[in-house]
């Protein structure tokens, strides 16, 4: 069985590209030919307006890109908008439309999926504001590294040893130790993403242009990169260990 | 906008209802009753629906149809584990199954459409007008094959499915409609043939899906088996009798089987009476509730593990459940309320009828959909992870399970060799790692420009739509160019297939109303030439022998008339026969006239 909670990395497919340049496009209308400006039915006609690829998720809720959100707020919205955009209520419509609504619902259902969950969203945030998200995986925190290789063999000790005989039962008790530390260091890497997160709001919140900032919020990015890195490894290693030892 | 109904599709009830001011309601048949059987059977007089198919179960079991749900979307190596308890016989074509009814084969959605067409009959005569819209529901566990045979039996019936919507869901949206609930639900769906858990969030209106379980091959029907079993190892046993050898007896038990489980519900005991073959008597035996349930608690337990894998993927624990809604016909068990209870650590809900629920929600999905109801919104899932198969025969998942539908992904495909034309896309959907252990959707080829390795770029988006069916399209990146994709199912009906379907459900439809006026023409044919012969040998002296020649003329073309298919000819006939027999006719009454009367003529006597 897949675990489909917080674990980013299983997402990156519906994220677009390389959308650099996020602000909501001034557009025409598809019907009316009329200039629509910004929200998601023209002014004129009141016809649905497709959501743009090059919207990104915060924009798409109406949002600042911070990453700290209040979850009945992004709810509240999500709610707004599923009844804005939901098939449901395009039966009547054309096929145009019915396509746009099937189309912006598809998007606000990924767009939710994403912010709603904090590690998602910070992943996509980095992928918004640095890329390549994708560079996100699995790299081993280098404090760490000899003590996970040990795992390794530990495990695949227990994996060929007899589970009911006396090393069997010691080499399990050495790896509850080891998944009650990894989890620990997770809750450690968690605690820490979140300081870098209130740090990434305040940054953005006074919004200033200095260099000072600018080398600020390349360190806030760079930090949080390789703890979401980290965390993705010893969540994977964490996974294992439970798959084995139950 | 033309009126939508809401029609709940079961393994082994079907029903059909629609939004009356406000308040959804089951369309009852003549015979009062809102269920129909789903249950077809091939007569000598054609195709059955219903309850009077039901009756063929026992007198005809090979013609008869039923539990055609639990074959559609599946191949025949699907099912061969429970082959053996089908009286009719099975065979397989293009990943399809088919159903032998006498001279033809059918497919399932051919077999669920002639119950869709009862449906629709029913709610044309109720309403007085034509129903050519509907909802249809399905499990919620339903795969994309499933889904889309469902909705390929409708558009066979001549319904055009608006949407598909999940049974435990529309569940939902009838109790929402009552009961204006708020909070998180459970509703644990027990149905004739197949098991869904799904657990919703409810508020101001949005019914938001948080997950769902299930098994589609888990239903009244394996409890049902369970008896039967215990019978005939019984009669077996006592009386020496393999009652395997007779499918109609098989027949008996399994609904005497159905019988004695719904009476225990009630009851605490039941006398089981079956007649057996050759004259060997009656088996008879008690069933206590105890007994039942030491039989089933396996099966009722297995319903219990979706529930948990539910929960864990809504990341809920079981107290966060706020309220838990029966529905499905197995629910009435106690022994089901009762693990339900403990598993939620509260007693559920089932005010509303649990026969009768899915189908009224329907009707409540059918009515959004017109736009009769604004304020209501469902916001379901996809059961089951979407993705495809990468190197080395590994899935790789593209949608997960339970996301929020309609979803879409896209991702981007290139070739390996210099040159290369095509790149072969093969869908999946389940949960497991390697490809093939998960359910094969389609295969297609994607066309690509031939260029150098790696330089090609084509992006494919997989949309799973607000039916759960999935849709796919390719564009090339290079060119913008977006490509049309022939997408061929695994197990399913291609486009072509249906069309033919619904083109033959047509024929068959005008095929099936002239053999009906044939018959009764030739029936009128044979009672007009015994009377006339009749009347020819007693009042040959009557008339002249020129006209008795004639008669005898028309009689004979009649004759030849009745044994040929035009209805039209023989009506042709019949007219020449009475006119050139209109005299003897006269003469014959005035005959008899004159004998009783005394000498009085007919026109004396006006």
């Amino acid at each position: 069985m897949n675990d489909n909670k917080g674990n980013g990395m299983d997402h990156h497919h519906t994220h677009s590209s390389n959308p650099r340049e996020l602000q909501m496009a001034r557009s025409m209308c598809w019907h009316c030919q009329s200039e629509v400006s910004g929200e998601y039915f023209c002014d004129r006609c009141v016809k649905v307006q497709p959501v743009s690829k090059e919207t990104d998720y915060f924009t798409c809720f109406g949002f600042p890109r911070r990453l700290t959100i209040d979850p009945s707020k992004l709810e509240a919205k999500f709610y707004e908008l599923s009844r804005a955009f939901h098939p449901d209520f395009y039966q009547n419509k054309s096929e145009t439309e019915q396509t746009i609504s099937l189309g912006n619902s598809a998007t606000l259902n990924s767009a939710y999926r994403t912010l709603r969950d904090p590690i998602q969203r910070a992943e996509y945030l980095l992928d918004l504001e640095a890329g390549a998200v994708k560079e996100i995986r699995n790299s081993p925190p280098a404090d760490l590294f000899e003590e996970i290789l040990e795992l390794q063999d530990t495990l695949n000790e227990y994996r060929a040893a007899d589970r009911t005989s006396e090393i069997g039962q010691q080499l399990r008790a050495k790896l509850q130790a080891e998944q009650l530390t990894l989890e620990q260091r997770k809750q450690d890497m968690e605690t820490g993403l979140q300081q870098l997160f209130t740090d990434w709001d305040a940054l953005q919140d006074r919004g200033d242009a200095t260099s000072q900032s600018r080398t600020e919020r390349d360190r806030l990015l760079k930090q949080m990169r390789e703890i979401l890195s980290n965390r993705t490894y010893v969540k994977s290693i964490v996974n294992d260990l439970v798959a084995t030892i139950g | 906008m033309s009126r939508i109904v809401g029609i709940d599709l079961g393994t082994t009830n079907s029903l059909v209802a629609y939004m009356k001011e406000g308040h959804p309601c089951v369309i009852p048949g003549r015979n009062e009753r809102t269920m129909v059987p789903s249950v077809v059977a091939m007569t000598d007089n054609g195709l059955i629906v219903g309850d009077p198919a039901k009756e063929h179960l026992t007198r005809n079991p090979e013609r008869t149809v039923y539990s055609v749900k639990r074959f559609m979307g599946k191949a025949l190596e699907d099912v061969q584990g429970e082959l053996a308890y089908f009286p009719y016989s099975l065979t397989e074509q293009g990943g399809v199954i088919r159903i032998k009814l006498g001279e033809k084969s059918y497919s399932p959605p051919q077999i669920s459409a002639m119950i869709l067409k009862e449906l629709k009959q029913r709610a044309e005569e109720h309403l007085g007008e034509s129903i050519t819209k509907a909802v249809i529901t399905v499990p919620a566990y339903f795969n994309d094959s499933q889904r889309q045979a469902t909705k390929d039996a409708g558009m066979i019936a001549g319904l055009d499915v608006l949407r598909i919507i999940n049974e435990p869901t529309a569940a939902s949206l009838a109790y929402g409609l009552q009961e204006k609930t708020q909070g998180t639900i459970a509703v644990y769906d027990f149905g004739g043939g197949t098991f869904d858990i799904s657990i919703l969030k409810l508020k101001n209106g949005i019914f938001e899906v948080l997950a769902t379980n299930g098994d589609t091959h888990l239903g009244g029907d394996d409890l049902d088996r369970e008896i039967a079993n215990l019978f005939l190892a019984d009669i077996l046993r006592q009386h020496g009798i393999d009652l395997s050898a007779y499918p109609d007896h098989m027949q008996t038990i399994r609904l005497e089987a159905e019988r004695a489980k719904i009476q225990l519900s009630d009851e605490l005991k039941t006398q089981v009476s079956v007649e057996l073959p050759d004259n060997k008597g009656r088996f008879t035996r008690e069933l206590t509730r105890d007994q039942l349930e030491a039989l089933t608690m396996g099966i009722i337990e297995r319903t219990l593990t979706p529930c948990r894998l539910a929960l864990k993927d809504a990341g809920l624990t079981p107290d966060a459940i706020d309220e838990i809604v029966l529905v499905g016909g197995s629910t009435r068990m106690p022994l089901v309320r009762q693990r339900v209870q403990e598993l939620f650590g509260k007693a559920p809900h089932c005010e509303i009828n649990p026969d009768e629920v899915v189908a009224l929600g329907a009707a409540v999905q059918a009515d959004i959909l017109s736009g009769g109801t604004t304020d209501m919104l469902l916001l379901d899932v996809t059961p089951l992870s979407l993705g495809i198969e990468t190197m080395g025969g590994v899935m790789s998942s593209l949608i997960r399970r339970n996301t929020t539908i309609p979803a879409s992904a896209k991702e981007m495909f290139t070739t390996y060799v210099d040159g290369q034309t095509g790149v072969d896309i093969h869908i999946l959907q389940g949960e497991r790692e390697l490809a093939n252990d998960n359910r094969s959707l389609a295969k297609f080829r994607l066309k690509v420009p031939p260029l150098p390795a790696g330089v090609p770029r084509i992006e494919v988006t997989f949309l799973i739509d607000a039916n759960g069916i999935l849709n796919v399209k390719a564009s090339d990146m290079r060119t913008g160019q977006s490509q049309s994709i022939e997408v061929k199912p695994s197990y399913g009906l291609s486009d072509r297939e249906v069309e033919q379907m619904i083109e033959d459900s047509f024929k068959f439809a005008v095929e099936d109303v002239s053999a009906r006026k044939l018959i009764e023409t030739r029936l009128e044919a044979g009672a007009l030439i015994t009377t006339t012969e009749k009347s020819l040998s007693e009042g040959r002296r009557l008339v002249a022998p020129e006209e008795v020649t004639a008669i005898q003329a028309a009689l004979s073309a009649l004759a030849t008339a009745k044994d040929g298919n035009d209805p039209r000819a023989i009506r042709a006939r019949m007219a020449d026969l009475e006119r050139s027999a209109q005299r003897l006719t006269v003469a014959m009454l005035n005959d008899s006239l004159t004998r009783g009367l005394q000498g009085k003529k007919v026109s004396d006597l006006t």
